[in-house]
């Protein structure tokens, strides 16, 4: 297109709205209180009756709230998480707006998951036909566990008609859909995206990472010295990411930076070096065009595993030095893997909004061996710009900037 | 309108060895004979891993391979985005079977290899590649969003950027509720600026859907086409192989569609000569 400048052209874009739900709460209010008061919701998973102890961010009500008439096909425990969001925060009505500004076709879908409705897929093979093996007439792949589906579900909710897609990079999914809108609106081909996704509890994940053995037995302590290993959540979060316009007031956030790397390492493992982590933030940072001084907080990916919190320490250390503050909050709803990147941007979002540093609920002592100044107990904070770091196997990596623009 | 020239392209697929030799294939000389998707083995991968690695990661590598050999570009350094309507049937089908008996153990391996961005991880690791990588899904239109975010990318971050697309089959009873075609791979090596690699450029229109997507006229590459979502693709390449600038049409969800001009070598050099800014 006409236009395009020699250098990557993707320049701020506003956060117009945004939503979230995880075991803390739905919605804004209630996430932001249970973050600013250090609340954590994990609590003694009983999901699918799992063998073995360990805490999860379960969001309550799932249940209760089956989809229906013509989204009767999306129904999955997924899909009903991402409903539950778009129901809050006026998210649905924000989009709404933008589509009666721009037009249907002219918004994007951008989202990402991990595991999508595979929990549907679980409970249809358990009831497959015992002569045939054939799975129950209900069971629906393309609406519930096809990756693609959540876009396909929330387009169909919103009633948006312009590119969509969704990226499946594990624990780093979300984080890297605000890059792909980014350069989508950059290229023209729409003017505003959805983005975000969602992640929801099932029995691959839960025993997927018990079998790599790095799921804790009791609630994780992200950069403790004896951190035990990850808790398992689930979440849903969307973001209305476009142009800064003239309606964006004092209090609106923006998408400065995204900074993407790969380990080129191990598959489930980070690289103990944290180069790939590193090299995300390095970018992150050229992108949005600051030091690494100009930033308030660091939200970490901090899952409390041995391995991935010294990789990270050793990264954020050799990045930011040591006096830039930084947490992990998987100890208030734990690892929503896939939702993360949206989650924990939503969270550093309402740490700006309302003036708060979250801290990290369950973190005892932090490790002695780390260099980060790692904030344990969180508080009233001025924060106006922040990164956030999302890893996910395969050695996908992504960081965010997001912040107010000076 | 964005602008990409095309370095190098690998392919796998049913009677479809390979890049030089399915040129015959797609221009008409040669007869289409759909064989079994032969995957040549990748020197990419250590002997051991190349014998654990599951379908997607065999198919995927080896069409990567094979296009960065074409374009000549180092892998290391160049942007990736692998696009799959769905992910490893096979491992899939084995998780669920193992979660919906009495021992539900899981094998670790298997876990990782489940993630829908398994070979990118793979590609990575194989070619020691720290450059961005994306790992997307859009269900029957998979190629047609890859082609997207790749077109995009090397638009507006001007970089080169490398689009791997692969399917393969569930085993059964997913392939019931899922029916694909004969696995299928294919990649591409796109530039922001013509090189000397340059086989073809690709300059591409995101519009409403309106009439049909083009089509081949050989019946089984048709059925193929139909059959494998990554097969969309097939008739892009065999634009590729044609003499002229050739338009080709790829469906992207209900409403939308990929216009593409494809022009070959020869035109890209007349194009080149002839004005400053080419990309852009």
């Amino acid at each position: 297109m006409s236009g395009v400048e020699r250098r990557s052209d993707v320049s701020p874009l506003a956060l117009s709205d945004f939503t979230v739900v995880t075991s803390l709460g739905r919605g804004q209010a209630a996430t932001a209180a249970a973050l600013h008061e250090g609340r954590s919701s994990l609590a003694r998973c009983t999901f699918d009756a799992v063998p073995f102890a360990t805490y999860a961010g379960e969001v309550a009500g799932l249940d209760d709230v089956p989809l229906a008439g013509e989204l009767a096909g999306f129904d999955c425990r997924n899909h009903r998480l991402a409903a539950l969001a778009l129901r809050q925060d006026g998210f649905a009505e924000s989009v709404a707006a933008a589509r009666e500004r721009y037009g249907a076709d002219r918004i994007g879908v951008f989202l990402g998951t991990s595991t999508s409705g595979l929990l549907q897929t679980e409970l249809a093979y358990r009831s497959r036909d015992a002569q045939t093996g054939q799975l129950p007439p209900a069971f629906d792949y393309a609406g519930t566990h096809n990756t693609y589906s959540l876009a396909a579900f929330v387009r169909a909710t919103l009633r948006l008609a312009g590119p969509a897609f969704v990226v499946s990079t594990a624990c780093a999914a979300t984080a890297k859909v605000f890059g792909s809108a980014a350069r989508m609106i950059a290229a023209g081909v729409c003017d505003a995206a959805v983005i975000g996704g969602a992640d929801t509890l099932c029995a691959t994940t839960l025993y997927g990472f018990h079998a790599l053995g790095v799921v804790s037995d009791e609630p994780c302590r992200p950069f403790d010295a004896e951190r035990r290993g990850i808790s398992i959540g689930e979440a849903a979060g969307f973001v209305l990411l476009e142009r800064p316009a003239a309606r964006h007031g004092e209090d609106t956030l923006f998408l400065l930076g995204v900074g993407e790397s790969a380990d080129a390492y191990h598959m489930s493992s980070p690289h103990p070096e944290g180069v790939g982590a590193r090299l995300a933030m390095e970018r992150a940072l050229d992108a949005a065009a600051l030091r690494p001084a100009d930033i308030d907080y660091i939200n970490l990916h901090g899952t409390a595993t041995s391995v991935g919190d010294a990789a990270e320490d050793r990264a954020v250390a050799d990045v930011f030095g040591t006096a830039t503050p930084c947490s992990s909050t998987k100890g208030f709803a734990g690892h929503t893997l896939g939702a993360s990147g949206v989650v924990e941007a939503a969270f550093c979002a309402l740490g700006i909004l309302h003036g708060f540093m979250p801290g990290s609920p369950h973190t005892r002592s932090v490790d002695p061996g780390f260099r980060s100044r790692y904030v344990r107990e969180g508080g009233r904070a001025r924060i106006d710009r922040v990164i956030s770091n999302s890893f996910g196997f395969g050695g996908a990596n992504c960081s965010l900037v997001l912040g107010r623009v000076a | 309108m964005m602008r990409a020239y095309v370095e190098g392209v690998g392919l796998a697929g049913p009677g479809l060895d390979g890049w030089p030799a399915s040129l015959p294939v797609l221009s008409g000389a040669a007869e289409h004979l759909p064989a079994p998707t032969r995957v040549t083995s990748t020197a990419l991968l250590p002997p051991n891993e190349r014998r654990r690695a599951v379908q997607t990661v065999r198919l995927a590598l080896a069409v990567g391979a094979e296009a960065f050999a074409a374009a000549g570009r180092n892998a290391g350094e160049t942007a990736t985005v692998f696009t799959s309507s769905g992910g490893d049937g096979e491992t899939i089908h084995e998780i669920l079977t193992v979660l919906a008996s009495s021992n539900r153990e899981l094998s670790p391996t298997r876990f990782h290899n489940s993630v829908h961005n398994t070979p990118a991880g793979y590609w990575g690791i194989a070619t020691e590649s720290r450059a961005p990588s994306s790992s997307l899904c859009c269900h029957d239109d998979s190629f047609a969003a890859g082609l997207l975010e790749a077109m995009v990318q090397a638009t507006t971050d001007r970089r080169a950027v490398t689009l791997i697309a692969y399917d393969v089959q569930y085993p059964a009873p997913l392939s019931a509720v899922r029916p694909i075609g004969a696995p299928f791979a294919v990649a591409l090596v796109l530039a922001p600026a013509p090189t000397a690699a340059t086989i073809a450029g690709i300059a591409m229109t995101l519009r409403p859907r309106s009439g049909a997507a083009s089509t081949l006229d050989v019946p089984t590459l048709e059925a193929l086409r139909r059959s494998t979502p990554a097969a969309r693709s097939l008739p892009l390449l065999a634009a590729l192989v044609r003499g002229s600038t050739t338009a080709v049409t790829l469906d992207y969800l209900a409403e939308m569609a990929l216009a593409l001009d494809v022009t070959p070598l020869a035109g890209v050099a007349a194009e080149t000569g002839r004005s400053e800014p080419v990309a852009g």
